[in-house]
């Protein structure tokens, strides 16, 4: 996919960053409508973003670094989300997550070479009854184990 | 005030302003402090220290190491005593076996991830993370290896957490390795300073500083102001001074030679080195904070360009030679007594200069009227301030600024006009911007867009974009809005200001043709923008004017300067705190030379050399007659020199060839002098017109006093001895005893008593009093013992107020087909004045070449390139430099700076200037911009010129 050029990502930012800014505490509800409009928050979104707050690109940059769920890079066509936290762990996630990453051919965080997905830690998903759990593109998937973690893998490669 | 070093007292949050005292018990001490007070700083004021990495007295409390937890009888748990503020009748437990287990084990996860290596680090013996461990008795660190920051290699591979230290600073290393995250140094730039440079990037175990959006410190929005490196508990932030050099053992409070905000500083010496300057909490006119300038940038004082041997020549065509101070002052009286003996007693003069002590001025200006017999005395005052002195004497009867700096916290609405404080004075910027993030408004009047008019945080509520040299025109109108929409506070001006003159005044203002309807065309100021700019004023509570050159350097300077005068008079913003008339002077004594009587018309405490009463006095103490016919200004005494008639000029801490406008003059009316002495660290531009050059000595190599722009006066102490020999009072001494006069003044406290023998408003003043109480504001005397922070408190110093009417009368240099660009000129944060000090410094990093903004429009249709060679043309003459493309400034209007010689950005100037006092018209002129190859002719000529005039003989065999 190629990247949009710098001018393009500031007049979309700068029209989404103006429209939400009268909001109260109105900087996390322009990161995430920059993220859904752009995929990932760009690095040239953010002086947009600080110049329409009128914040210091420091400000901006430490807000969105605090947060995992802003990507700074693109992400795959899907994102697989595997859940790692302590109630997944005792059933079984680090199987779930080994067996994803050796099927993936990918580190935590990365995206396979034809972009198709993006393979990403999450720490509890809120589905602890149902662990080990996982997520695909915001859909949460229980119960996880190799057999429906192959039919996610299937999914997302497709 | 040589002292051991004692950190300056850290109480670990700031102090509350409440009156309501609340009483409390500290580990069975009883301590009574205001209300909102944190239990941290009550203990603290009762002599009590409770362990702390992330608190600090400059910043609010942040509550995140969690070292400073208290037990506090009748609540749960171990609180943070930081964040917890005092309540009457509180019981407080700062040590109990509890408490020490848990600073334990918050120390242990500390140094879990913190290199051991304090032998070695450069913050050793001067390290709270240190002081810490020892505090709470960390004997282990059962953690074993692992995760970390500080390893260069984990594991045998290398560590992905290790950050290499950041040295893009010319003056700070970061060192991530060694950084406990407690955010002091982020809260100072955002609190202190204002910048807001820094953040936390990341999150938990990842959490690292960054300096903007993960770009290097000099590549970031960082001003290098060193608020985060002061904040800084460990050596994370670190100056470089101290890594090369390790720990001051002494240190002296003086005040920095730069700018007129005149911040106090504790020199750090090791001997007689100096290490570092480190602002000092004391300081009531920075309290405690910096800028890159009085922080950093003092190297010039060491610079291999200074001169320390006294040199003389025949002809300014030939090379220097060094001779002793014995030959270089028999010449130098011999000739300025040959030139008196030939054309007169008045044919020779002086010009005193605002970097040196106001005890050195007062000498300067003695010098002249006592030895060379005439009032040929002026000071670089001409130039900047002196329609301050002349349209405040007028109004309000003094010659200076109402207000303290402490009286910006208490304002509610803030006019800046005509100044830049971000850059030119930058440590009073941060306090005003503090206290705009408190919710004060912000009226910026300015042909270019300041960073007060928007930078982060910081918002003017109206800009008036005026264009250059309309500024009587927008004050006029701003007062027309007030007195027809009836918003005059009368009460206060039937009370404290003349009747009739406001009628008068009133009933001129108030005339149509001053309405912003009626001039907007004239200003290119909207009239919605500038009337809803005068009601805020009016209305909007405490009203504050803070001006600076942008409003002197003009045609109409003085009488701008009484439009603010009448502004404030009829908005009733004069005599409390938060409100007042504030000049922002330029220089670091340009107050005190005023004072010192450095004009020619006026003696000390600016009383008029045609008063007998005044002359008598010092008639008597100096024991010569006194003229009592006002001498020559700078631009007088040039024209003068061309004509012949004035032929020997002593300079003193001045570049008046670079400084003052229309260089082609100044250097005509230099050449044409048969003896000029320049005393000065280095040769600068004057020097290449000089025959005799007295080296310097900096503001570290000698005591005096300094008067900053809210009126304070402030020690300097020496802290070494002079490189060249002498103090510069000394080197004017000899120069006076060559002349024949009996000085015999054996340290500057003898002058300062004899200043305040001679002059009302300092007749309290002494180095006793100043030991005393660190500084005071004149006036100083037996009605106001420790001085005077706000003026006119009861009344006017004239009696009563009085409203001048400003009529608008457009300067005669317009813009026409040849020169259709309007040039202002101004300053940057990192260089000073003509730059002879910051440009012998790092300080050049930030701004190594003086620029021309422009905006876009006019660019394009030039065909002017960013960063291309233009060449700037005025009537007088022209100049080449490199051009910025920028809409901070408005279409028609070009803007740079005069920072450097190369430039020589006042060849373009003119020499039109203020009706009243001279002061040029540096801020208009009309020119035209076309793209060039490179440096014009007049450069190059100037260039070789200089190099010509700056050999110096190899001293004999």
């Amino acid at each position: 996919m190629a990247e949009p050029d710098a001018t393009e990502i500031e007049a979309r930012v700068r029209a989404i960053a103006a429209e939400l800014a009268p909001l109260e505490g109105p900087l996390l509800p322009i990161l995430h409508a920059v993220q859904a409009a752009c995929g990932h928050v760009p690095a040239a979104a953010l002086p947009v973003i600080a110049d329409v707050l009128n914040l210091s690109r420091a400000e901006v940059y430490g807000v969105m670094s605090f947060y995992h769920d802003f990507r700074a890079e693109p992400a795959g066509r899907k994102v697989l989300k595997i859940c790692r936290a302590e109630a997944c762990q005792a059933m079984g996630a680090d199987a779930v997550a080994a067996r994803a990453l050796a099927a993936l051919g990918v580190d935590w965080h990365g995206t396979t070479a034809d972009g198709a997905v993006t393979l990403e830690p999450v720490y509890c998903l809120g589905l602890c009854a149902c662990a080990p759990a996982a997520m695909i593109d915001g859909r949460v998937v229980g119960r996880v184990d190799d057999a429906r973690l192959d039919a996610l893998i299937d999914e997302v490669l497709a | 005030m040589k002292d051991f070093i004692l950190p300056d007292a850290d109480f670990g949050t700031p102090a509350s302003k409440s009156k309501t005292m609340v009483t409390l018990v500290v580990d069975g001490t009883p301590v009574t402090v205001p209300e909102g007070t944190s239990v941290m700083r009550a203990s603290a004021e009762a002599g009590i220290k409770v362990p702390r990495l992330c608190a600090t007295d400059s910043i609010e409390a942040f509550g995140s190491c969690r070292l400073c937890l208290v037990e506090i009888e009748g609540r749960r748990g171990t609180p943070a005593s930081c964040t917890t503020p005092v309540t009457e009748g509180m019981v407080v437990h700062t040590q109990t076996d509890k408490l020490a287990g848990l600073r334990r084990g918050v120390m242990e996860l500390y140094i879990s991830d913190h290199p051991l290596d304090c032998l070695t680090c450069a913050a050793n013996g001067d390290c709270e993370l240190q002081d810490m461990a020892g505090a709470v008795g960390l004997r282990e660190v059962r953690y074993r290896p692992g995760e970390n920051h500080f390893a260069t290699r984990c594991n045998g591979e290398e560590n992905p957490r290790y950050i290499p230290k950041d040295t893009s600073n010319p003056y700070f290393t970061y060192d991530p390795a060694k950084c406990i995250v407690c955010s002091r140094c982020v809260r100072a730039c955002e609190e202190v300073q204002g910048t807001f440079a820094l953040t936390i990037e990341g999150r938990g175990f990842d959490s690292r500083v960054a300096s903007g959006a993960g770009q290097d410190f000099l590549s970031s929005d960082c001003v290098s102001c060193g608020a985060c490196v002061q904040a800084c508990p460990t050596a994370t932030l670190q100056e470089n001074a101290i890594i090369d050099m390790g720990q001051p053992d002494h240190s002296v409070v003086t005040t920095c030679a730069y700018c007129g905000v005149g911040c106090s500083f504790r020199a750090e010496m090791k001997g007689d080195t100096l290490v570092r300057m480190v602002p000092w909490k004391q300081g009531k006119a920075n309290r405690g904070h910096s800028c890159v300038k009085g922080r950093f940038a003092y190297g010039y004082a060491s610079h291999a360009d200074r001169i320390l041997n006294p040199m003389i020549r025949e002809r300014i065509e030939d090379p220097w030679r060094e001779v002793s101070w014995d030959e270089a002052m028999t010449f130098t009286a011999t000739r300025l007594r040959r030139i008196q003996d030939q054309h007169g007693p008045g044919a020779i003069g002086g010009i005193t200069s605002s970097r040196c002590t106001n005890e050195e001025t007062y000498l300067v200006q003695k010098l002249i009227r006592q030895v060379f017999g005439n009032n040929n005395v002026d000071t670089c005052a001409r130039v900047c301030h002196s329609p301050t002195g002349y349209g405040l004497k007028t109004t309000f009867g003094t010659s200076a600024g109402t207000q303290d700096f402490d009286s910006v916290a208490q304002t509610d609405v803030v006019i800046v006009i005509g100044a830049n404080p971000t850059d030119g004075h930058p440590v009073f910027a941060s306090r005003l911007k503090k206290r705009l993030r408190a919710g004060a408004r912000l009226i910026v009047i300015d042909p270019r867009r300041i960073d007060l008019v928007r930078s982060p945080h910081v918002q003017a509520a109206h800009h008036l974009a005026l264009t250059p040299g309309t500024n009587v025109a927008v004050l006029t109108a701003l007062a027309h809005v007030i007195v027809t929409e009836g918003l005059a506070d009368e009460g206060f001006i039937r009370s404290r200001c003349d009747w009739d003159g406001f009628q008068d005044w009133a009933a001129f203002v108030a005339d149509d043709r001053h309405s912003p309807e009626a001039t907007a065309l004239l200003t290119g100021v909207p009239a919605a923008e500038l009337r809803a700019a005068a009601r805020l004023f009016a209305t909007g509570g405490n009203g504050a004017i803070y001006y600076g050159l942008g409003v002197t350097e003009h045609s109409q300077g003085s009488t701008t300067v009484m439009a603010i005068a009448n502004l404030a008079m009829v908005t009733g913003n004069i005599g409390r705190p938060g409100v007042g008339v504030n000049p922002l002077r330029g220089q670091n004594n340009v107050q005190g030379a005023c004072d010192m009587g450095s004009f020619p018309h006026e003696l000390p405490g600016y009383r008029h050399v045609q008063d007998d009463a005044t002359r008598a006095i010092f008639e008597n103490l100096w024991g010569v007659t006194l003229s009592n016919e006002p001498g020559l200004r700078i631009p007088n005494m040039l024209d003068a020199a061309v004509e012949g008639t004035f032929r020997g000029l002593y300079v003193q801490g001045e570049d008046i060839l670079q400084s003052d406008p229309n260089t082609k003059h100044v250097a005509a009316g230099l050449a044409a002098m048969d003896c000029v002495i320049v005393h000065d660290l280095f040769l600068n531009e004057t020097a290449n017109y000089a025959h005799v050059f007295l080296p310097g000595s900096s503001f570290l190599e000698k005591d005096g006093t300094f008067t900053n722009a809210e009126r304070r006066i402030n020690r300097v102490r020496r802290v070494m001895a002079p490189k060249n020999g002498y103090a510069d009072w000394e080197v004017t001494q000899m120069l006076a005893r060559a002349m024949g006069a009996g000085w015999h003044y054996t340290h500057p406290s003898q002058v300062m008593d004899e200043i305040s023998a001679t002059t009302p408003s300092f007749s309290n003043v002494s180095y006793e009093l100043l030991e005393r109480e660190g500084s005071v504001q004149w006036p100083c005397n037996d009605a106001a013992p420790a001085g005077t922070p706000v003026m006119h408190v009861d009344g006017f110093v004239r009696g009563k107020g009085n409203f001048v009417v400003t009529e608008y009368v457009p300067t005669d240099e317009r813009t026409g087909p040849r020169f259709p660009l309007l040039l202002t000129t101004g300053r940057i944060l990192s260089q000073y004045n003509v730059g002879a000090q910051t440009r012998r410094t790092e300080n050049v990093v930030w701004h190594d070449e003086d620029v021309l903004e422009i905006h876009p429009h006019d660019a394009e249709q030039r065909g002017i390139r960013d960063g291309g060679w233009v060449r700037l043309a005025s009537r007088s003459g022209e100049t080449t430099l490199r051009a910025k493309i920028t809409e901070r400034v408005a279409p028609g209007v070009v803007y740079t700076t005069f920072h450097h010689p190369d430039t020589q950005a006042n060849v373009i100037t003119t020499d039109y200037s203020d009706w009243a006092t001279n002061c040029p018209e540096y801020k208009v002129t009309a020119v035209q911009i076309s793209p060039s190859n490179g440096p014009s002719d007049w450069q190059k000529d100037y260039a070789e010129q200089a190099a010509r005039a700056r050999r110096i003989l190899p001293a004999a065999e």
